[in-house]
């Protein structure tokens, strides 16, 4: 993937999986945050800003687990450009 | 490959002698099997579907071998994820380990499925009489996991 770096901020693939994704109605979208708000609690905020589903989903007290690059990650990791973010509810395998 | 994820169910028999096949160190094999159950939450399950994430499920699960190989001492450890629909009865989920005695073969095989169960990124949906629902995940999972947190010496 080539996502080039541009003056408006850092873009990013953002992917929805389980309850997420049907509640938002989407699997995956692009992205684009300031530089400086490029991490997992800015993104959050971001998408939560949206209302509706995104502020029900993503309330604070309702746990939503993030992973970047396909490793799980914490509210402070940055996002870079060209970076695929996962968004889920915590899993319920085995 | 050590780690599977498949639609296709699993034979456990074939699984765990290829697993031990031409290895006279192995003296002991431990072996846990998941299955879905008919009832869950006071709701009758027709059907559960799997879900998961592509990508990431398979280095979730590769990440969980190798922590249990440097944990403990084992020879070898299978991992088998099923996803799609699946009705009670059905096998889920297959994790077996080979080493040379009881002891941490057994940990070991517990340690995988305590961190697939709280890591590895599946997520099961019930189809039951009053309609669809995601499986909400349990607090004592999370605690299972937890037990094997490292504390510092």
């Amino acid at each position: 993937m080539s996502v080039s770096k541009t003056a408006i901020g850092v873009t990013f693939e953002v992917v929805y999986l389980a309850r997420l994704r049907e509640a938002f109605g989407a699997a995956k979208e692009t992205v684009t945050l300031p530089a400086e708000t490029s991490d997992v609690d800015g993104l959050i905020t971001a998408l939560r800003g949206r209302g509706g589903a995104w502020a029900a989903e993503l309330a604070p007290q309702r746990p939503v687990r993030v992973a970047i690059n396909h490793a799980l990650a914490v509210s402070a990791a940055a996002i870079h450009d060209g970076d695929e973010v996962a968004l889920f509810p915590p899993v319920t395998g085995g | 490959m050590n780690v599977r994820v498949q639609i296709e169910d699993f034979d456990a028999g074939r699984e765990i002698a290829a697993l031990r096949a031409r290895d006279p160190r192995v003296g002991a094999v431990a072996s846990f099997i998941g299955t879905v159950r008919d009832v869950n939450d006071a709701a009758n399950v027709a059907t559960l579907t799997l879900e998961h994430y592509p990508g990431m499920t398979e280095k979730a699960l590769e990440a969980i071998v190798a922590e249990a190989r440097q944990r403990f001492d084992i020879l070898e450890a299978l991992v088998i994820h099923r996803v799609g629909t699946l009705a009670p009865l059905d096998q889920i989920v297959l994790v077996a380990v080979t080493s040379a005695h009881r002891g941490e073969a057994f940990d070991a095989c517990r340690f995988v499925m305590d961190y697939l169960k709280a890591r590895a990124p599946f997520w099961k949906k019930e189809m039951t009489a009053e309609g669809a629902r995601w499986v909400d995940a349990r607090a004592s999972d999370d605690a299972a996991a937890e037990r094997w947190r490292r504390d510092p010496a």
